[in-house]
This record gives structure tokens, sequence and C-alpha cells, in this order.
């Protein structure tokens, strides 16, 4: 029998899959003329899914026999999965405007991969894991590669789709050792089995879930896809890469480490550091030498996400307290920078992406450059602004578990980072203007960065609010 | 006995059509064959009891998969002949995949006689009483109907991405009208003459 608390713990889920299919057939009807309309009814949607957060962790924490949770971590995860998959359908109507090539199912396949990212972050079990996963890795595929006629696109879109089913295949197969051997899908029912000591098969398991989940935050050695899917999708459609799916993946990861994975610790943590050090390493040493912005944005989301598992490395609550934080801040340093790199368009309007084109910006352009800035030395992490909270509180939670060589290594890399940040900022302020760019961005995307700067800049004023949501997250895992 | 006698039955068909056909030279008849071979791995399924896995067999193996294999074989051109020009060369690869195969169901004989692999104690043994689908039905429409209805927005989301991927809007295309179609009356359409002997029809 589906109980009615069950239903309510799920209720964004069912909120978003009712306007999914509704605005579906919006846009079947109404066709290329609805896209507008339709955009704007789907980020009401997500606001609403994200105003039904409040509701449902009160039926939670448990919901259809354990499938699913409704707890402090999953509606904070949610609430930043919403709000980026808002910010990604919003960002979207004037870029695709030089090509025509925005159609409504653009905002409908975000709506589905944020119920799939949903499922995700609320997992309770291995197959509620999977079926989430592939439901937002299936929109994406078809995201990366929405502008069909796009060569580039179309080769990100099977590119990402092909090592996609790969990773998926690599994460069933983990999970089906573990099923074999601990008798058990439930994340509690596998740490219950592998509380008596970790046998050769589970851990077998527990290596390829890591790897398959490794894949989706495109953590180093799996981060292979991530430059050229970034750089080959259209620009929103990375801007939504970078942000939602990211959580998505870090709390699955963090959630399938400390449930289910929670009494084999010391097995994964030593994956993590490897993982997290590799990613910080690679993540600094090859963005160096690129000169699209797009792909430059790639090897920093592999630098990022390395910092983040830092605190999951530790695996203490507080770590994953900061991972959390690191993963919100992320998020908002995202989705700002993208908005600042959608308005680097050509005079005709066309979009640019070369790091080149920046030259002299801050002769045309003294809002943009200032964005641009203010993202760029944040995700150096240079304070006050927001990224070096981040990054001080992932390091602090690292050294407090006797990580301290492991801090004090992210500390030296995130300085090797900075350069190519840095970079960016002398280009475009001490360069010899190059070509200027359009006079004026969309009213919509200098909200957007406008929004994201200020909580860059003044962010040290949220965290005490930070801090508590994130506690409140890490304490509902553990 | 009535048993044993099915079971060579079936065995012997399986494997006696599985060889013709990788054997027959028609494409069309490989396929054919391969039909039957599904068909009788359905009935040795039935007769260790799983009655759930001979239907799928039937139906998604030979109701789709090679129903789409025949599409393929009969819609594209391809020239088998030349396909089986590099038989000789490509042998001894297949010799060692077969070689592999091989080694994998000694393997796998040799380690399910050795003893149980470990496994724990499963969480939910089944009943004995159920058969199959009556087991699967009731347990994935009541404990697992989240996941059930979730698995049908995955397919949802992949047929709209398939859509949107390939559709165009095509021009020069007649569409069908309903509401015009209905509103003609035969006598707009249809015209009643006496056709004189002798003369040319005037359309």
């Amino acid at each position: 029998m589906i109980e009615t608390a069950s239903l309510l713990a799920v209720l964004p889920e069912l909120i978003l899959t009712g306007s999914g299919l509704v605005l579906m057939l919006i846009a079947a009807f109404g066709g290329d003329r609805s896209t507008h309309a339709v955009n704007w009814l789907a980020v009401l949607a997500l606001l609403a899914a994200g105003l039904s957060l409040c509701t449902s962790m009160a039926h939670g924490p448990v919901a259809f026999d354990g499938l699913v949770r409704a707890d402090a971590f999953s509606v904070y995860a949610k609430a930043l999965i919403y709000g980026a998959a808002g910010a990604a359908i919003l960002l979207a109507p004037r870029f695709f405007a030089a090509g025509g090539a925005l159609r409504p199912e653009y905002a409908v396949l975000i709506v589905f991969a944020a119920i799939g990212m949903g499922m995700m972050v609320s997992a309770g079990d291995m197959l509620t894991l999977y079926v989430g996963l592939e439901m937002n890795s299936l929109a994406s595929y078809v995201l990366a590669s929405f502008m069909r006629q796009d060569e580039k696109s179309s080769e990100a879109g099977l590119k990402y789709f092909v090592l996609g089913s790969l990773a998926s295949g690599i994460l069933l197969y983990g999970i089906s050792l573990l099923y074999g051997f601990t008798g058990s899908t439930a994340f509690d029912g596998i740490a219950i089995a592998m509380g008596d000591g970790v046998s050769k098969g589970e851990l077998f398991g527990l290596v390829f879930v890591l790897a398959g989940l490794a894949f989706k935050i495109s953590a180093v050695p799996f981060h292979m896809w991530t430059p050229d899917v970034y750089e080959g999708a259209p620009t929103p459609v990375t801007a939504f890469f970078g942000s939602a799916p990211k959580v998505a993946a870090m709390g699955l990861m963090v959630r399938v480490a400390i449930e289910a994975l929670g009494p084999a610790g010391l097995d994964w943590q030593q994956i993590i550091i490897f993982v997290a050090l590799a990613s910080i390493l690679f993540g600094a040493v090859a963005a160096i030498g690129q000169t699209s912005i797009k792909r430059l944005m790639a090897y920093s989301s592999i630098n990022n996400v390395g910092f983040a598992l830092v605190g999951l490395a530790a695996g203490t609550p507080a770590g994953v307290a900061a991972t959390m934080s690191y993963m919100a801040i992320y998020v908002v340093m995202t989705i700002g920078a993208f908005a600042c790199i959608l308005q680097m368009r050509d005079a005709d309007g066309k979009p640019v992406d070369t790091i080149a084109s920046l030259a002299g910006l801050s002769q045309s352009r003294k809002g943009l450059s200032a964005a641009f800035a203010i993202f760029m030395f944040s995700m150096a992490g240079i304070p006050p602004l927001f990224g070096f909270w981040a990054k001080f509180l992932v390091f602090d939670a690292a050294v407090a578990a006797n990580l301290t060589a492991l801090a004090a290594f992210g500390i030296a890399m995130s300085v090797i980072g900075a350069f190519y940040y840095l970079k960016i900022i002398k280009t475009i302020y001490f360069d010899e203007p190059a070509a200027p760019y359009e006079a004026k961005g969309g009213a919509v995307e200098n909200i957007i960065m406008a929004a994201c700067a200020i909580v860059i800049v003044f962010g040290y004023l949220l965290n005490p609010l930070l801090d508590k949501a994130s506690a409140a997250a890490a304490a509902s895992l553990f | 006995m009535i048993h044993v006698l099915a079971f060579y039955l079936f065995a012997i068909l399986v494997v006696s059509s599985g060889a013709l056909t990788i054997l027959s030279r028609n494409p069309v008849h490989s396929v054919l064959w391969l039909i039957l071979a599904f068909f009788n791995a359905a009935g040795l399924m039935i007769l260790l009891g799983a009655e759930f896995i001979a239907m799928l067999l039937v139906i998604v193996y030979v109701g789709a998969v090679v129903v789409l294999f025949l599409f393929v074989v009969m819609m594209l051109d391809i020239d088998f002949a030349e396909l089986r020009a590099g038989f000789v060369s490509y042998l001894p690869f297949g010799l060692l995949i077969a070689l592999v195969l091989l080694a994998e169901i000694v393997l796998g004989i040799g380690l399910w006689s050795a003893g149980p692999v470990e496994l724990a104690q499963r969480a939910a043994p089944a009943n004995p009483e159920l058969s199959n689908i009556q087991a699967i039905g009731g347990i994935l429409y009541t404990r697992y109907i989240f996941l059930f209805e979730a698995a049908g927005i995955v397919l949802l989301v992949a047929m709209i991405g398939a859509i949107v991927l390939t559709h165009r809007a095509r021009g020069g295309v007649r569409g069908q009208n309903v509401a015009k179609q209905n509103r003609r009356r035969p006598q707009d359409a249809v015209r009643n003459i006496n056709q004189p002997v002798g003369q040319g029809v005037e359309l």
C-alpha cells in the first residue's frame, strides 16, 4: 500500500513530474511559439518544488520502505539543485536567440533532470540511486547535443553518452557485487552487512561504485569527458552541467560513502584521498594552457571537485558539512561565472569563448569586468570573498581529522590554480583591447550575475546560516 | 522421464538452431534460426520453473530485439559475402574468444562444485508457494512502486530526447486534416454523368 506520508515526502518530485508532463503537452501543442511560456512555467514549477521542500521533511525521514529519504541532507541538496536548474533555464533564451535554436523541450528536459537529481540526493537504496542517476544522465545527454546542427554540440552529446553509459555500467556492476555479497540493496542493509568486517567481494563492489560515481562528479581519473563536453555543449547547458548535476552527484557520493559504506570507512577513505589529490593537481595544472574559457571552466570544476572531496575524505560530520558548504558556494560561483561568460558576444551578437577576446574588456564593459574579477578572485580563494571560506572549511575539517598533509597539498595546489584565474583578470584589465563585445548584456543575465556577485562579496555575512544548514544536513547522515 | 525427454528435445533444438544461425548463407534465415533458438531456450527456462524469464525471452528477445535485427538485415544493404571474406584472417581471434568463454565456463562450473560462494543470508527468501510472476508483481507494484513509476519517467525522457534530437519540420508534406475530410460531401467529390459513346471523357 502506498502511504500518504510517503507521497508527501516526495512532494517535490510529484510537483515536478506533474508540471513536466503538462509542460510537455503545452510544448507539443504550442510548438516553438510556446518556448517563453514553457520556460517561465518551468521556473515556477522548480520554485513550487523548492517551497514544498519545507513540508517534505516533516513526513520523513524514511519513505517508501526506505527507498527514499527526506531528511535535512536531501532538502539542502535539493534546494541548491532546483536553484541552479532554474538559473540554467533563465540564462538560456538570450544565448539561443542568436541561432534561433531554443525549443520548449530545453526547459522540460531540465525539469526532468531535476527530478532525477532530486531522487539521487534522497536515495536510500541502490535502486533509487541508479534510476535517479539514469534519469538525470539521459536528460543531460540530450541537453549536451541540444544544438544538433552544431557539430561540436553533437560530438559533445555523443561523447557524453558513450562514456556515461560506460560509467553507468561500472556503477551497476559495483551495485550488483554489493548486492550479491551483502544481500541487500538498501543503504542501511549494506551498512549492517559490512558491520562485521568487509569481505573481498564487498571491497570490489565498493571500488566499482565509487568509480562510477567519480565519473559523474568528473573527478580524476574519470574526468576525460569533462573538457570536451563542457566546450561542445551550448553555454547555458554547460552552466547547468557545472552546477546542479555536480551537487547531485556529490550529494550522492557523500550519502553512499557515509550511509551505505560507513563501516568500510578506512577502505574508501584512501580512495577518496587519492581522487581528491589527483583532481586538485590535474585541475590546477591542465587548466593553465587553455585558450577557451569553457574548457578552462571544465578544468576549474575538476579542481573544485577535488577540494570538495577533501571534506569527504575527513569522513567526519564536520567534513561532510564542509563539503556541502563548499558545493553551495561553488554553485553560486559557477552560475555567476557562466552568467558572465554568456555575455561574451561579439558586436553581431554571436557567442565567443576564447580567453583572448576578453582582452581589455575593462575599458568597454566596466560592470561585466568587475563581476568577472569577483568570480575569478573568489574561485582562486582570495579572502574575504566567499570562495575563500569554502576552501577554509574543507581544509579545517581535514586538519581536524589528522589529514594535515592532504590539506597542505591542497593549499599549495590552490596557489597554482590561482595563476590561471588571475591570468583572466590580467587579460581583462591590463591587456590591449581586442575587438569589443556587444554593448549591453541581457537583463536576466545581468540580474543573475549581480545577485551572484553580491552573494560572493558579502557571503561571509551568511556564514552562520550556511554553517547551521550544512551542519544539520551532515548530522542527518550520521 | 517426460522431463528428460523435453529437456533433450529443447536442448538439441537450441544447439542445432544456434549452429544453423551462424552457418546459414542467407542472413534472413540466420535471424529466423535465432528466433527458433530463443523459443527453445524459453522452453528450457520453463523446465527450470522460471516461467517469467521464459516469457521475457519470448516477448523481449523474439518480439523486439530479433525483429529489430530482421529490419536491420533487410533494410541495410550489407554485402554478407564480403563480410565473410575475412573469415580466415579473423579465425585466430574468434578461436581466442571461444577459448576465453570455454575457460569461463570451466571456471564457473569448478567454482560452483567447490562450494557455494560466500553469500550472506538473503534478506527476503522467496515464498515457494507463489509463482515467479506473482512474486515479482506483488513486490513491483507495492514496495517498489516508486521506482517502477520513476522508470516510466526515464523511458519518457528517452522518448522526448529521441524526438528532440531527430525531429525536424519537413517542407512539402501533406498533413491529414480530419475536419476538412469530414466536411467533404459526396456531391462535392463525385459527379454522375451519362457518358456518350465515342466521345472523350471530360475531366
